[in-house]
Order: C-alpha cells, then sequence, then structure tokens
C-alpha cells in the first residue's frame, strides 16, 4: 500500500470530562467494556408514523469492522446516526467505550445531556458523511485542525503539525491550502476521512462513504479505509460494496425493515445466508 | 431564411448536399461565414441617437442651472446634511441588523414563544408604512412622558424626561433601526436557511461548540446569500433616509429643499441632492464588490 494509514492512539477522555462519565455505564452492561466498543440494545426510531428501526441489538468488539448491509429505507444509515447521536433514540440505549450516548444514568432515570456534554462525546466518535460535508469556505487544513482547536482546545502549532501527518497518511500533503471545491470527490472524502481522525477518535462512523463518487475514485476511498482497517482501529461502515464487506469486515450485518435480519462473518453472511431476505438482497447486488 | 445560416444540420436541398464532408474536401480549410445580426445593429443606433439628444439636453437646456449647482455642491451646509444622512444610515443599518440577527434567530429557534414574537415583530413592522412609524416615535413623548429603567412592573432605578431623551435625531434613528430590523430579519434567516443542513451536522459530529458552529460554519457560508440582499437594504436606506426630512431633521433632501425655498432654484438643488447620492451609493456598491469578494473564499474553482 503507498499510502500506510496508522492511527494515533487513542487518548485518554478529554481533560475536563465530568466526573459523572464513571458513573454513566449502564448497569448491566458487561463487565469486559474494554472488549465491547459498541452496545446497541433494542433500540426503537420513529420518524412521525414511520417506524425505521424497530428494535436493535448489536455488539461491536474492539478493533473490529463491522460493516451494514441492506436495502435502501432499511435504517441502517439511522441506525450508524444514532451511534453519535446525530439522532435521538426513542427507546433502549447505546453505549461507546462503556459509557451511555446521549443520556446519563442516575437511578432508574435516564436523564437526557445537555448539548454540551453531547458535543463533548462526539469527539470520540469520529463520522464520515456520504457527501463528505466538508467546509467549503475554509481550506483544507482549516476543515482538519477546526475541530481539534475549537473542541479539544489543542494549541494551533501542534492541530497543524498533526493534520499534516494525517494529510500525508491519506495521500494529499500537497493539497493543505486547497478549497474542498477545487478538489476531486475521492479526494474530498479522504481529507474527511483525515479531518474525523484529526479527534484521535476511538471509534469511525462511516455513511456510505463512496455512494456519492464516481466509479473510478471509490478504490482510493476503499483503499484508506482498508488502511485503517487493518490499523485496528474499530469501525462501523454502512456501504454497498460487497467486495470490500468481503475482504475487510470482521462481522457483516444485513438489515431490512428495521430489523437486523442476519449477522456473522462475511464467509456466513455472504456466501452462505441462512435467511431468505438476505440471499434475495444478495442475489441483485452480487 | 437568408438572414440567418443555420449549419448545414440535414436540410436535403442540393447545395448542402455538396458542402457534407462526402465529398472528399476538406472542411478544415474552409472559410468561416459568421451569422449576421442586422437588427441587433438597428436597436444599437436608435439607442445611441436617444442617449445623445439626453445627454445633449444635459448640457445645453439652460434650465439645469449647472452655475447654480456647482455654487451648492460643496458649500458648508449641504456637506454637513451629507454629514448627517451619512450617520442616519449608520446607526440604522448597525442597529438593524444587530436587532435583525437576533430576532432571526428567534424565527430559527426551537420555542413556539420566540418564534411566535419574532413573526409578530416582522409582520407589525413591514406593514406599518415607515413615515407614519417616523411620525410616531417623534411623538413619542405624548405618549410616554417619562422613560424608567428598572425591575418590570417593580420599582425603577433611573428615570428620563422622554422630549429630553428622544429628541429628533434620535427617534429618526430609532425609526430607521425598528424598520430595517424586520427586513434584516428575514435576510439572515433566508441567509442561515440557504446553508446545506449537512454544514451543521457536520460540525455537530465534529463536536464543535455550538456558538462556535454559528460564527465560524454557519454565518461566513450564510454571508454569501445575506450580502446581496443587505447591500440592497443600505442603499434602500441611504436614501430612506430622506424620508426623515419630514422631522425638520437636517438632512440632504431636507436642507435642499430649505435651500431653495429661499433661493427658488429648484432643479439645480435637487441635483445636488441627486449626485450625492448617487455618488455615495457607489461607493457603497463598490464596497459590497469587495466585501463579496472576500465570503466568495472556496466557491470558485
Amino acid at each position: 500500500m503507498s499510502t500506510p494509514i496508522d492511527v494515533p492512539a487513542p487518548t485518554e477522555a478529554p481533560v475536563d470530562a465530568p466526573a459523572a462519565t464513571e458513573a454513566t455505564a449502564p448497569a448491566d452492561a458487561p463487565a469486559s467494556a474494554t472488549d465491547v466498543m459498541v452496545e446497541i440494545r433494542s433500540v426503537h426510531k420513529s420518524f412521525g408514523a414511520l417506524e425505521v428501526l424497530r428494535g436493535i441489538d448489536l455488539s461491536v468488539r474492539a478493533g473490529e469492522v463491522t460493516v451494514v448491509l441492506g436495502p435502501s429505507g432499511s435504517g441502517k444509515s439511522t441506525l450508524l446516526r444514532t451511534i453519535n447521536h446525530l439522532e435521538k433514540v426513542d427507546q433502549g440505549w447505546i453505549s461507546v467505550d462503556g459509557t451511555l450516548v446521549g443520556y446519563r444514568r442516575s437511578g432508574n432515570k435516564l436523564y437526557e445531556l445537555r448539548e454540551r456534554e453531547v458535543l463533548r462525546q462526539r469527539t470520540r466518535i469520529g463520522f464520515v458523511f456520504q457527501n463528505f460535508n466538508l467546509f467549503p469556505h475554509l481550506t483544507v487544513l482549516e476543515n482538519i485542525i477546526e475541530a481539534p482547536v475549537a473542541a479539544l482546545g489543542r494549541p494551533r502549532k501542534e492541530a497543524v503539525a498533526a493534520a499534516e501527518a494525517l494529510l500525508a497518511r491519506v495521500g494529499l500533503a500537497d493539497k493543505s491550502g486547497a478549497y474542498p471545491k477545487q478538489l476531486s470527490g475521492g479526494q474530498q472524502q479522504r481529507v474527511a476521512i483525515a479531518r474525523a481522525l484529526a479527534l484521535e477518535p476511538k471509534l469511525l462512523l462511516f455513511d456510505e462513504p463512496t455512494s456519492a463518487l464516481d466509479p473510478e475514485l471509490v478504490g482510493e476511498v476503499l483503499d484508506v479505509i482498508k488502511d485503517l482497517a487493518h490499523q485496528g482501529t474499530t469501525m462501523i461502515v454502512v456501504t454497498h460494496e460487497i467486495g470490500f464487506a468481503r475482504e475487510v469486515a470482521d462481522t457483516v450485518v444485513f438489515m431490512d425493515q428495521g430489523r437486523i435480519v442476519e449477522q456473522g462473518p462475511p464467509a456466513d453472511v455472504l456466501d452462505r445466508p441462512v435467511q431468505e431476505r438476505t440471499r434475495a438482497f444478495l442475489s441483485k447486488v452480487l | 431564411m437568408s438572414l440567418t445560416s443555420d449549419p448545414p444540420l440535414a436540410p436535403p436541398d442540393e447545395e448542402t448536399e455538396r458542402t457534407t464532408p462526402h465529398d472528399g474536401s476538406d472542411l478544415s480549410e474552409l472559410t468561416v461565414v459568421p451569422v449576421r445580426h442586422p437588427w441587433r445593429w438597428v436597436a444599437v443606433a436608435v439607442t445611441a441617437v436617444l442617449l445623445a439628444q439626453f445627454l445633449n439636453g444635459l448640457i445645453t437646456n439652460p434650465g439645469w442651472e449647472w452655475d447654480v449647482f456647482a455654487r451648492f455642491f460643496t458649500t458648508e451646509t449641504i456637506l454637513k446634511a451629507v454629514w448627517v444622512t451619512l450617520q442616519l444610515t449608520f446607526y440604522g443599518t448597525v442597529l438593524g441588523f444587530a436587532l435583525g440577527i437576533v430576532l432571526a434567530f428567534m424565527r430559527l429557534s426551537a420555542s413556539p414563544f420566540l418564534r411566535a414574537v419574532a413573526y409578530g415583530y416582522i409582520w407589525a413592522f413591514r406593514s406599518i408604512p415607515l413615515i407614519v412609524q417616523l411620525l410616531f416615535w417623534f411623538n413619542l413623548a405624548y405618549l410616554y412622558k417619562e422613560l424608567q429603567f428598572g425591575i418590570p412592573f417593580g420599582p425603577g432605578f433611573l428615570t428620563f424626561d422622554t422630549m429630553n431623551l428622544v429628541g429628533a435625531m434620535s427617534a429618526a434613528v430609532l425609526g430607521l433601526a425598528l424598520h430595517q430590523a424586520a427586513y434584516a430579519a428575514e435576510i439572515v434567516r433566508g441567509g442561515v436557511l440557504a446553508v446545506d443542513s449537512g454544514q451543521l451536522e457536520a460540525a455537530a459530529a465534529l463536536g464543535i461548540p455550538r456558538l462556535r458552529q454559528l460564527r465560524r460554519v454557519v454565518l461566513p457560508q450564510a454571508m454569501r446569500s445575506i450580502l446581496p440582499n443587505a447591500a440592497n437594504e443600505i442603499i434602500s436606506l441611504f436614501k430612506g433616509t430622506s424620508i426623515v426630512s419630514v422631522m425638520a431633521i437636517g438632512e440632504l433632501f431636507y436642507q435642499v429643499q430649505v435651500v431653495y425655498g429661499r433661493n427658488g432654484r429648484v432643479v439645480p438643488l435637487l441635483m445636488v441632492a441627486t449626485v450625492w447620492y448617487i455618488l455615495l451609493t457607489t461607493v457603497l456598491s463598490v464596497l459590497q464588490h469587495y466585501v463579496e469578494r472576500h465570503y466568495a473564499k472556496g466557491a470558485v474553482r
């Protein structure tokens, strides 16, 4: 691989993380919290009358790559967005690295966190969007250092050095002064990945990272994600790239109509699916 | 049609037949004859004649009294009046947009009460003609003899005589600013709505603090659609200050009226005001160009 990625070692909680976080782990969370990075328990979510998530249970272990497949409208993007509280869940709970997302438990009540606390939680979860969502009025470098400086209070100099290293790792060392619109889609998505990595997150979420790209640009972005996977980054990837799932995933999750239909190693789910729905879906996309 | 010569797409007549590549000749060596536009030249000629007539009238018609114009254009009274006009514009704009930004975010807030209040304000101030508003403010002392600062419905600490506090000038600024705020609010709101929602989502996903999201991510992008409209508003406010003349404030239009009331030279003095308005609007337009260029960063390939 021409551009090896090595993920910065996850740092401890931001300097002024509230002491309360320690006490927020749900009582029934497994004791081996070091092993499980993401815990999703009976999560329900509706948009108006439409129930998009109908009871999702999922565990993601640290250092593993989970690929979520499914037809559009199956709720996979919504599920991903609930993990960093871009969407609130209606029922159930999610914990990341032993900490409840968006809520604080006290006795048998869940208190909704203030926006400031939610924002702080999100600095430990990187999110990469389908449409990149780079800030178009800021240069590539400014895009990457914005969060470390504004959210974590890193000194600008330090953030710039880290950003330049990240850009080199995604193969865009010479683009730090460019504006997003001067880059190709693939380059923009690589910048967006570097921007997410700049916070040194414990978990990376990818929401169809290659769906908005021209076919010939998909490879360069998948290569970057594969390198991250080989470095042992915990990630959840929503995608339609079956080949990528087969090659990189530790676990493949197939969703349909707001439920997880089937999950397991790619060799099982992709090659010997048990469920009829999974087979029907795979026969269409393969 | 003889006026236009369309390229030979597939007309069946035999003349075009000969020009198709099939005759073996090299088309790249042929001369290209552009389409002629005779009617365009006719329109140019007519317009030029009308323009020349107008300019000729400006110079030769003695009614313009250019000597009177030249005498008054830079007299001290007029210059002072220009200064008052600029002050009214400046304070009206700054206060108007400051209040407008607050109102815009009230209308975008999650609280139905704040939304309703902001909407009510905008509804009211867009519905009342500016001149009526100004006269109301001018007569504020008639409604409220004193103004008091203190605990709402409780005791007051500072008391002012309304007549002294709200003089003609501050009544004018108040009226212009409150009127401007209603329009500014809608312009700012439009600008914020024009920013792709993915931008806020990305900022939120990165954990960037809320105020910083607005200041660093939303507003710079909103400025691109706010600026052209805001410039329109500022220019229209600048000219709108002439309405303040009903309150006998010595701004440009009022002063010009005073002068021609004395010497009867109506047309040249109106030209004095006109040229000042044109000059200063031009300056504002040039400023607009540079400010827009600043906020266009990253927008061009």
